[in-house]
């Protein structure tokens, strides 16, 4: 019995697998600049997250508030039009301290995903 | 069987297309994304199926051996109450005896997603699991002469909310099961059928939720994407019992009993990968470590504008 039900699991497992080579999924983030969790001693002009998945620009949206909750991020958060896994947050001036990144982004399959990182300005 | 009046049961059925929270695929709660567990039920909703789950059990007291083939699937009816459904292929090697095998018995589930509370990276799930008797090989697959009803309360809860000064804790969660097996049939061939509380948890830390939500440590795929986890079952037996007068025992009259499974999983974009080791507890529980192993398919990823989404959004 065992050697006519593993052969079908497998191939059952194998044609899945197959399907995800042209499926899409959810974004999730791969990487930060700042990095996440990190500390700089430069205040950057923007933060760009790079997502694992192609992003819907008119859903997917990011801002930055300061350690009192105040938005210190412009409002043209906006997807990369050269590479649209990328979400750049362009920033105001900032000042030494603490600074917490919240995203909400919409894969280009539908899926919503959305997180939040700090980062922290030095003196 | 409980009849209800038919307006209530339509105003019930609108109630849970309508009033439901926000749904998100499998398993995210705010930043937090909680893996399909492999040894306890998970608190969520999912579309999702595993194939397969290879398990090798610990050796029963005699030194017996056995093995298992598992599929199990999940389907979204709505964004928030699905079905599932379980089939095992049971393989025995009793010491000194000739091998036997077949079917278990078919096991269902109904269940609905009570919250999910993003921030706070909580959830909730009520269920009711049904394991179908009759519905396998009896004699020689394991499976029951007789129906059990198991309803369950399922939990998750993320520790991303910790102060920052815990920032290396964020990473942990907890998921846990509570529920009570109710057989249809108070005896089986001999054997009494006895009610049974169960209690499940699984404690994990994600690396996923450290490199891309706490601290960039340089993480790179595969390592990324690990949730190294322990899981911890009990059974404990609450009527029936074998031995009157020395408290409630399990069928072969011993009281609470479990498994201790401490294991990696890895969640990618599709499908995850999951291996436990199996150490019993309690007594009469056999000796041995034994091992499992499953691959998971997230099918709300694989064909999301098809199987993947909620059958009445379709």
């Amino acid at each position: 019995m065992i050697h006519r039900v593993f052969p079908c699991l497998v191939l059952a497992g194998a044609l899945l697998c197959a399907g995800a080579a042209s499926a899409r999924a959810h974004a999730f983030l791969d990487r930060a600049s700042p990095a996440v969790g990190s500390t700089v001693h430069t205040p950057p002009s923007e933060v760009r997250i790079q997502y694992t998945e192609e992003l819907e620009p008119a859903y997917s949206t990011a801002h930055v508030e300061d350690a009192a909750g105040a938005t210190v991020s412009t409002n043209g958060a906006h997807v990369d039009q050269t590479e649209q896994s990328v979400l750049i947050v362009p920033l105001g001036a900032l000042k030494p301290g603490r600074y917490k990144v919240i995203w909400k982004v919409l894969s280009v399959d539908t899926h919503v995903t959305n997180g939040t990182f700090t980062f922290t300005v030095a003196p | 069987m409980i009849r209800f009046p038919r307006g209530l049961a339509a105003i019930g059925a609108a109630a849970l297309l309508l009033s439901s929270p926000k749904a998100e695929a499998h398993g995210f709660a705010g930043d937090r994304f909680f893996p399909a567990t492999l040894q306890t039920d998970d608190p969520f909703v999912a579309d999702e199926m595993s194939l397969p789950t290879l398990t090798k059990n610990p050796d029963d007291t005699t030194g017996g051996q056995s093995y298992s083939v598992e599929m199990d699937i999940a389907k979204r009816l709505t964004p928030n109450f699905g079905l599932t459904a379980a089939y095992q292929w049971n393989y025995f090697q009793p010491k000194g005896a000739p091998a036997h095998y077949g079917f278990g018995g078919l096991r269902t589930g109904a269940q609905y997603q009570l919250f999910i509370d993003g921030p706070n990276e909580l959830m909730g799930l009520l269920g009711l699991n049904v394991s179908w008797g009759h519905t396998g090989a009896v004699n020689h697959g394991g499976a029951d002469d007789h129906t059990t009803l198991t309803p369950t309360f399922d939990f998750g809860k993320g520790f991303g909310t910790l102060p920052d000064s815990l920032s290396w804790f964020k990473p942990l969660a907890i998921t846990g099961n509570l529920s009570v097996d109710l057989p249809t049939k108070v005896n089986s061939a001999g054997t009494l059928n006895q009610n049974v509380f169960n209690a499940g948890f699984a404690i994990e830390y994600s690396l996923e939720y450290l490199q891309h939500h706490v601290q960039d440590i340089g993480l790179g795929a595969p390592f990324d994407r690990l949730i190294p986890l322990v899981e911890i079952t009990s059974a404990t037996p609450l009527n029936r019992g074998f031995n009157a007068g020395t408290g409630l025992t399990n069928k072969n009259g011993h009281a609470t009993t479990g498994v201790i499974a401490p294991g990696v999983i890895w969640a990618g974009q599709y499908f995850q990968i999951g291996a436990e080791a199996i150490i019993p507890y309690g007594e009469g529980q056999g000796h041995g470590v034994g091992a499992l192993l499953q691959l998971h398919f997230f099918l709300d990823d694989l064909f999301p504008n098809s199987i993947g989404r909620p059958l009445l959004s379709w």
